[in-house]
């Protein structure tokens, strides 16, 4: 039972330790650049909307963040899952690329929105918001398409 | 199940309307395209006399490349995914040693957006060898990217331009084969004979 307690107090310590050392936050002050994927391609306000509350956590430089991120260790984890998504897509600078790469990423989006890759289950499972319903996909769908047809 | 099985009649009612109509059809474009399917038969050596042709300059200096390409294609016919995935990994060391200087000055632009997407898509089905079906989203734009370069920089061979109609949904997808025997990347054993020659890529 001594034993218990004091396995219990330490690790009290290290939890309390973590909460020093933050997480980087993925907010920047301009908040949306001229590279913008809704600012460059005039994104209408339904579609803008979608990409906002389902895609732009992990795929731009804007993070909304829920309260949790500042508790250790999920802030870190949250991080570490952003920073792979803004590798792989990073809206924020899609208007920089060239047309090929732009039209390359709108077919990956596509796909991955139609398969239900995107967005990720783990991450719907606590934004419930982000899940896309029938009509916001099929809205996202036709609007990234006909983009890529115009581009 | 069920869709299988839609797929399957799919594929035979197509299969049966593509053995009525005769050859002459198999160089149409996508838009007056009268069969989803059409089958070269296997050992059919004679080519189509009207097929669409793109002459190019000749060029040693994309043969890792267009290797590699066609290691990647034969591995996703197979439906190898680890094999697929190391050619995609070579494909993009063959794309990153490829020597931007080396060509016109006008040209290093075009060619430079076309050599970065070509290594993004690379990467990616590298990196995803237990996923061939994201293997092979990518490996459908990688297509137009390796055409795109070599009619730029040239060629060392021969290669015909194959489509699909059937992939992605319907949507279609293409991709270049050295030989125009139809083996398909996209389905695999699934759909093997599914496309048809559409372009062929010559050196002059």
């Amino acid at each position: 039972m001594k034993w218990l307690k004091r396995i219990g107090l330490a690790l009290l310590v290290v939890l309390v330790g973590l909460q020093f050392i933050p997480a980087r936050s993925n907010q920047n002050m301009e908040v949306s650049p001229a590279s913008d994927f809704i600012k460059t391609n005039k994104v209408p306000e339904e579609v803008g909307h979608i990409l906002r509350t389902s895609c732009y956590d992990c795929h731009s430089n804007n993070t909304d963040y829920p309260w949790y991120s500042s508790v250790q260790p999920v802030g870190w984890f949250l991080e570490n899952h952003i920073n792979k998504g803004k590798s792989e897509l990073n809206l924020s600078e899609f208007g920089s690329w060239s047309i090929r790469k732009q039209k390359s990423k709108l077919k990956a989006m596509v796909s991955q929105v139609e398969k239900d890759e995107m967005p990720l289950s783990s991450y719907t499972l606590i934004h419930r918001n982000a899940r896309l319903s029938r009509e916001s996909k099929k809205a996202l769908v036709d609007y990234l398409n006909a983009l890529q047809d115009s581009l | 199940m069920k869709k299988t099985m839609i797929l399957l009649y799919l594929a035979l009612v197509s299969w049966g309307a593509s053995a009525q109509t005769d050859h002459t059809k198999m160089n149409s474009s996508k838009a007056d395209m009268p069969a989803m399917h059409t089958n070269t038969p296997a050992g059919m050596k004679d080519k189509p006399t009207t097929l669409p042709s793109i002459k190019v300059e000749h060029s040693l200096s994309v043969t890792a490349i267009i290797d590699n390409y066609l290691a990647l294609k034969d591995a996703l016919v197979e439906g190898n995914g680890k094999k697929a995935s190391s050619s995609g990994k070579m494909l993009l060391d063959a794309l990153e040693k490829f020597d931007l200087s080396s060509q016109g000055a006008s040209k290093q632009l075009e060619l430079k957006d076309i050599l970065d997407d070509a290594k993004e898509n690379a990467e990616h089905i590298s990196e995803n060898g237990g996923k061939m079906e994201h293997q092979r989203e990518h490996f459908e734009i990688l297509g137009s990217d390796i055409k795109d370069l070599i009619i730029i920089t040239g060629s060392d061979r021969t290669l015909y331009q194959i489509y699909c109609p059937m992939y992605n949904n319907k949507k279609g997808g293409k991709w270049l084969s050295e030989s125009i025997e139809i083996k398909n990347p996209f389905f695999g054993s699934k759909m093997l004979k599914c496309g048809n020659v559409q372009q062929e890529i010559t050196v002059k």
